[in-house]
Parts: C-alpha cells; structure tokens; sequence
C-alpha cells in the first residue's frame, strides 16, 4: 500500500501523471489515493521529486515494466 | 455569470498558458468560453524555469517589459568535468515572471469574453450518447455541473479530463522528468545568460538549470528521468547538493516541484466533444522540455478548430480531428526528432559528455553553435545527425 506523508506534498500533480490506473487525485492542496484501484505499481513513489510517496508493503510491488 | 448560465461553447479545465490561449482566441470567435481553474490564483505556484525564446513568445504577443525578468543572449554548458562551453545565441531568449505573464493571458481572455473561475476543482466529465458533453465539479464546496459543446483539457501533466473519456494520456515513467526549482537570492549570476550543468551526478537523465532573474537571483532547478529516479535518490536531493556546493550562501525564497512531460504527444489530442491541449496533450518540447510556446501554440490551433467545427457540423471527433492534424504538421515531425535525440542524449555517460565538451572548446567561440553541440553529442548515431540538422534548420 502506499502511504502519504501529506504534510510534505507540494501538489504538483508529478504522481498523478504516471499512474497508469488514474487513483491518484490531487486537489490545491490535498491529495488523495484510491487504494482499492492502485496496483501498487510503485512508479508515483519514483517520480515523487521530494518523497511523500513511500510503499509500505514491499513484497507487493511489482516491476516497473508492468506499467 | 457563469453560476447561471447551464450551457457553454467551451468549457476549458486549467488556467496555464494553454488554457488562457484557447480561452482568449475562442472568445475572440464568438464562441461562450467559461474557464474554470482549481487554484487560488492564475499563475500561482509558478512551476517553471520561465524560459522562452523570443521568436516563440512572439507567435502570441509582443514581449511586455512587464514579464520580463532577464534577456538572455548568451549560453553555458557544464560538463562533468566542469569543462565550460560558452557561446552566443543566434535567437534572444526571455525569463518570464511567469506570475504576472499567465495573469495577463487570462486577462487577455476575461476581456475577449470568457469567463473565468478560480477555486473551481472539475473532478468527472458529464458523458452522454458515448460523447462528452460537460463537466462536473466543486467550487467553494458547493457541487456544479455545466454542460459544453466542447470540453478542454487544459489541465497540465496532472491531467485526467483525457483519461475519463477513455484516452490513454498517463506517461511512461521515462517520459516523466520529475522536476523541482529553488528561486534564490544573494549570490551572483550572469544575468544575460543561461546555464545549464550536464552529468549524471547533477541530473541523471535531465539536466541542471541555473536561470537568472536579474544579477542577484536565479533559478535554479533540475529535471531527472524518472527511469533513474527509481534507483532511489529523489530530485530533491541532487538540488540540494548541488546548491549546497555551488552557491551555499544562497537564500531560498520560492521552492516548487513539478513533473515535465518529455513524451510524445498523445496519440489521440481529441474525441467527440473534447480538446486536449498543453501538457495534458505532452505538447512540451522532449529534450528541452520547454512547453510554454508548445503549449500556447496548441490552444490556438485548437481553438481555431473548435470555431470551425462548431460553425459547421458540430464537435464531432471527426471535425474536430484538423488541430491533431495541424498540430502534427506545425509541430510533429520536429517533436518526434527532439524525442529521438532525448533519448539518445540521456544514454550518454559522463565520460561520452567531457569529451563533447573538450571537441567543441576546441572549436573557436565565434563558429560554436547549438547545432554543433548536439551534432558531436550524437556523432554515434548517424541517422540522428540528420534529425538535429532538421531541427535546428527550423529555428
Ligand atoms: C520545474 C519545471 C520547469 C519548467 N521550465 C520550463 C521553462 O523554462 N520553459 C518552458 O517553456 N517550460 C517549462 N516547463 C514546462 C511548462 O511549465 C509547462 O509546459 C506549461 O506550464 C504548460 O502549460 P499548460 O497550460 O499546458 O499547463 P499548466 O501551466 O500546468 O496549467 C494547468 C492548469 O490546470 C489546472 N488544473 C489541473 N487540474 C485541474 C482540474 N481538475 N480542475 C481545474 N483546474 C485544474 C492547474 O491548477 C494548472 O493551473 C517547466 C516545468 C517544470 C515542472
Ligand atoms: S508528486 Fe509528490 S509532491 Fe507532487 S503531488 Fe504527488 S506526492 Fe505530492
Ligand atoms: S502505486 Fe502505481 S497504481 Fe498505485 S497510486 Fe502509485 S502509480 Fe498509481
């Protein structure tokens, strides 16, 4: 699962972008995941250029091929 | 006002540059134009280098001393080695003040007709017959829908107006550069030139820019691949290390982060009664990843159609197919090349870069050009000597 450190977002829309199933919303200033669509693909934690995404489930990730 | 009013022309979702563009030439066609943005103010936070040239600013407008911070006539590059290449531009350059540029725009647009609404979050599309046909959302805390003839998607790299009418607009993760600036004060800078540091260390995958906002200010920023990205060490970090470095007595007065898309333009830019423009269509330059000009050129092609087709027809896919196709023609070969040298450019490796460095220190100032620079960058790789001669013979 991913995990949000809300307080550091800057909601610049970076992750939103990438995620290949769209379950990322980012409002001026909130932002929200939804966790039943997420495949935990990983790839919003990568481009997240100041790290407020972080997987909390390692073995859950798949590669990033599958996106 | 808007609050009253059911039905538009245009329904244009984000007030960046491209937005502010369809707005204004749509109003200026006769079309009702209501441009709805989810921030607080247009122009605000300003996630962006404010880089544009002057040839492209002036597609648009005649370059308004007031968005104007620097004039840039001059370029450095920084190899890995801190080899320096410095050379005149051919073309002026501009940094934009970005905050009071896209104001303006919008403003042009307020005052050719078209509504604008700020604080206006669009969260879904009204879909009907298989066809967009509006758009829903939440102003203030209080739910709206407005129906469109034709809706836009001018909602930037975090766009989602394409995805919920079923188009593929999400980017690959190597054709996202995650991006992050720091504006900041008190150190000293060439204030009529840009920099740009080149090396995996300062940027992997992307590079490093040092854009001055007069002799005491700059920008400094860096996009990094977001293929390299996953190895772990975020943007955040090489900036810090480098400003650390190069100016650790510098005052950080603005940071901002952002994505950049280096992709190529998504495969479909419309569908029935709907428009993508600006990055949410990645009309961004790949290798430069310059997307003010691209994106303003786009609002306009698109606008363009969108009077057209609503004049005769109607906003079928099929009238409204001219701008992709314009778009393609003005612009598409050309980003298809700057899309091919990215990603031949971003393979090299820091010592493949001091040696491009050395070849061109050794050409005379007078005959370096940035046609040379990218020639020797990509000498491996005869087929894409051609592409740089082909691009650089159209600036
Ligand atoms: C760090 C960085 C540096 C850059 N440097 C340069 C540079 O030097 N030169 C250059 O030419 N380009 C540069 N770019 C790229 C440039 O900023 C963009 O290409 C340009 O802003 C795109 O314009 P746009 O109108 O398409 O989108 P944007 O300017 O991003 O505007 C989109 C707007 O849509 C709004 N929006 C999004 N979703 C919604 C929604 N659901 N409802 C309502 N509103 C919404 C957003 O709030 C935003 O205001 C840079 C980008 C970054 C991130
Ligand atoms: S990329 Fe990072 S900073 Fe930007 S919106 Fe996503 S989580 Fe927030
Ligand atoms: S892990 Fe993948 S699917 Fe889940 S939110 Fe991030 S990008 Fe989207």
């Amino acid at each position: 699962m991913i995990e949000i450190a809300e307080n550091k977002c800057d909601f610049c829309g970076c992750c939103v972008g990438v995620c290949p199933v769209n379950c990322i919303e980012v409002k001026e200033a909130d932002i929200r995941i939804e966790h039943e669509i997420c495949i935990d693909c990983d790839i919003c934690v990568y481009v997240c250029p100041i790290e407020v995404l972080s997987q909390i489930e390692p073995n859950k990730s798949t590669t990033v091929a599958a996106a | 006002m808007w609050k009253e009013q059911k039905e538009f022309d245009c329904i244009v979702v984000g007030g960046g540059p491209a937005g502010s563009t369809f707005a204004r030439v749509a109003a200026e066609g006769g079309l009702s134009v209501l441009l709805l943005e989810k921030d607080r103010d247009i122009g605000v936070p300003v996630r962006c280098a404010e880089a544009i040239s002057d040839a492209g600013l002036r597609i648009f407008h005649e370059p308004n001393p007031r968005w104007i911070a620097s004039k840039i006539n001059r370029i450095k590059m920084v190899a890995p080695d801190e080899t320096v290449v410095e050379f005149g531009l051919v073309e002026t350059g501009y940094i934009l003040d970005r905050r009071i540029f896209d104001y303006d725009l919008a403003q042009y647009a307020a005052q050719e007709g078209a509504q604008i609404v700020t604080k206006a979050y669009v969260d879904g599309l009204i879909i009907k017959d298989d066809k967009v046909a509006g758009v829903k959302g939440i102003h203030l805390g209080e739910r709206f829908e407005k129906k469109a003839k034709i809706v836009v998607g001018a909602d930037g790299v975090e766009s989602r107006v394409g995805r919920w009418a079923g188009l593929q607009t999400h980017l690959k993760l190597k054709d996202m550069e995650s991006g992050i600036q720091k504006t900041v004060a008190g150190i000293e800078v060439t204030e009529n030139m840009f920099e740009f540091y080149l090396s995996k260390k300062w940027a992997p995958g992307g590079y490093l820019w040092v854009f001055p906002k007069g002799k005491n200010k700059a920008n400094i920023g860096l996009g990094i691949s977001g293929y390299y990205a996953k190895n772990g060490k975020a943007a955040h970090k090489f900036l810090d290390e480098f400003i650390h470095w190069k100016y650790p007595q510098a005052s950080v007065l603005t940071t901002v982060v952002g994505g950049i898309p280096v992709g190529k333009t998504v495969k479909q830019m419309v569908a029935d009664g709907l428009m993508l423009v600006g990055d949410a269509a990645h009309t961004c330059n790949p290798l430069t990843g310059g997307g003010i000009t691209p994106g303003m050129r786009s609002g306009l092609l698109a606008a363009e159609t969108a009077i057209k087709a609503l004049q005769r027809g109607g906003p079928t896919r099929e009238n409204l197919f001219s701008y992709e196709k314009e778009w393609h023609k003005i612009g598409g070969k050309n980003h298809e090349r700057f899309y091919r040298i990215k990603e031949s450019l971003y393979k090299l490796n820091d010592d493949d870069l001091n040696n491009i460095a050395r070849t061109i220190v050794a050409i005379p100032e007078k005959n370096r050009t940035l046609m040379k620079l990218f020639s020797a960058a990509v000498r491996e790789k005869p087929s894409l000597i051609l592409d740089v001669a082909r691009v650089f013979a159209g600036i």
